[in-house]
């Protein structure tokens, strides 16, 4: 027989199969010393590897975890619901925001030809509801855009929850993304925007996506910065929404 | 997996069965973890992390599966996850990494007693070649390799776990005990 290559003793010291006739492997290392001493030489290696000292937990370790989890898995727990169960919850508060938004922008249009209820509100609070509903909703959008960023990339990815919420959030983005725009605000118009094509993206996806899919869609919100993008967008609405003025008496926002 | 299993019951959201499961696996995990970073806050981090991601991720594991394999497979994903992350910070701020205080004395690390001081500076020395030459490995690689050589995983769960072809799982063990090999035999054979 011919002498054993490296991988062939690789696979012989672990003993794996891997095509190596193990019999015939044996008959060889007793007959050639040279692969004899390659073996004794890969197995002092491999040995002085497993030798390499860890720093031992006790068996009271477990337990120590457990104390240091069990407060992030409530919140994950909480968090998780938030995010999934109140979908309807959360597009009504979406719908309503939209309307809201709606009226302002209605406002702002017809203000001149007719007087809507919008309308009569003074523009510095119209700017001010418009940016409360518009940071609700960029909390929204990056609640789920964290969730696809960390979500596990198993062979099949189930996102039909995240998908309905990308549906819900399209349809409130493309109007507010419109009402920057015509208020003037070329860079916050943008941000949504690219936001926008994400939410598409996700919104178009089948209920199950494979994990390349997955890690497709992760690396178009991580490659454009989207996330920062959208943070930063939410604290000029915050900024918008303090500089818009008090709160109005007798609104809810 | 059985209705009595604490993996079935964790599964359906009770949070004492899932206890048990920390409780029983946190150690394994730990060893894991330590032997791909080969850092213990690092390692410890990526404990938390394994079994709040599988926490999250219980409704993908299958009843025929092995509860610990799948929990190592979330925690060597992790471990992979950690590697990227810190490699990324490392590049980003263009830092040198800086041995920690326990690296930088490795002799505290040993334990007291017996050996001659040749065989304790051997034996520190080997250490830090061993570390040294785990940390030129890519993340593949050491992930590969650790599942191989510690965990006693077969290629096909290699790959499976690290979502590789069996060639490719089979390679990368391969390059990673050619790299140790290479590393460490001046020192082994002498």
């Amino acid at each position: 027989m011919r002498h054993l290559t490296q991988d062939e003793l690789v696979l012989f010291y672990y003993r794996e199969k891997g095509g190596l006739d193990r019999q015939q492997a044996e008959e060889h290392l007793q007959a050639c010393d040279l692969c004899r001493r390659e073996l004794a030489g890969l197995t002092g290696s491999l040995e002085a590897i497993a030798s390499l000292p860890i720093p031992e937990r006790d068996e009271n370790y477990g337990r120590e975890v457990w104390a240091r989890l069990r407060p992030h898995l409530a919140d994950k727990i909480e968090r998780r619901w938030n995010f999934i169960l109140p979908l309807r919850t959360w597009a009504l508060a979406g719908s309503v925001a939209v309307l809201l938004v709606a009226a302002f922008w209605g406002g702002r249009v017809w203000e001149h030809r007719q007087t809507p209820i919008a309308a009569s509100i003074p523009a510095p609070a119209r700017e001010r509801i418009l940016m409360v509903a518009l940071g609700d909703h960029l909390e929204r959008a990056q609640m789920l855009l964290v969730e696809v960023m960390h979500q596990d990339a198993g062979s099949q990815v189930d996102v039909s929850q995240t998908r309905q919420l990308a549906e819900d959030l399209v349809q409130s983005n493309r109007l507010y993304r419109q009402t920057t725009l015509r208020n003037g605000d070329a860079g916050m118009a943008n941000v949504l925007d690219e936001l926008e094509r994400v939410l598409l993206h996700i919104a178009h996806s089948p209920n199950e996506i494979s994990a390349d899919d997955l890690k497709s869609l992760q690396h178009q919100i991580a490659s454009q910065g989207i996330l920062f993008k959208v943070r930063v967008v939410e604290l000029e609405a915050q900024e918008k929404q303090k500089s818009a003025g008090p709160h109005l008496p007798g609104t809810a926002l | 997996m059985e209705a009595n299993d604490p993996a079935a019951q964790g599964l359906a959201g009770d949070q004492e069965s899932f206890r048990v499961l920390v409780e029983r696996h946190s150690r394994d995990i730990f060893r894991l973890a330590f032997r791909m970073t080969g850092n213990e806050h690092d390692a410890e981090d990526i404990v938390q992390e394994t079994f709040l991601r599988a926490y999250r991720a219980l409704h993908t594991f299958e009843a025929r599966a092995n509860f610990g394999t799948w929990l190592h497979r979330v925690a060597i994903n992790c471990a992979l996850d950690h590697l990227r992350r810190v490699k990324r910070r490392e590049k980003e701020l263009y830092l040198e990494r800086v041995p920690l205080e326990d690296e930088r004395d490795s002799l505290s690390s040993l334990p007291s007693g017996g050996p001659t001081p040749e065989r304790l500076l051997f034996s520190v020395e080997l250490k830090k070649k061993i570390e040294g030459a785990m940390a030129e490995l890519t993340d593949r690689e050491r992930a590969a390799f650790v599942l191989r050589h510690f965990d006693g995983c077969s290629i096909d769960e290699i790959g499976k776990a690290l979502g590789m072809r069996g060639n490719a799982a089979k390679n990368a063990v391969f390059r990673a005990v050619q790299k140790l090999r290479e590393a460490l035999q001046p020192m082994v054979n002498s």
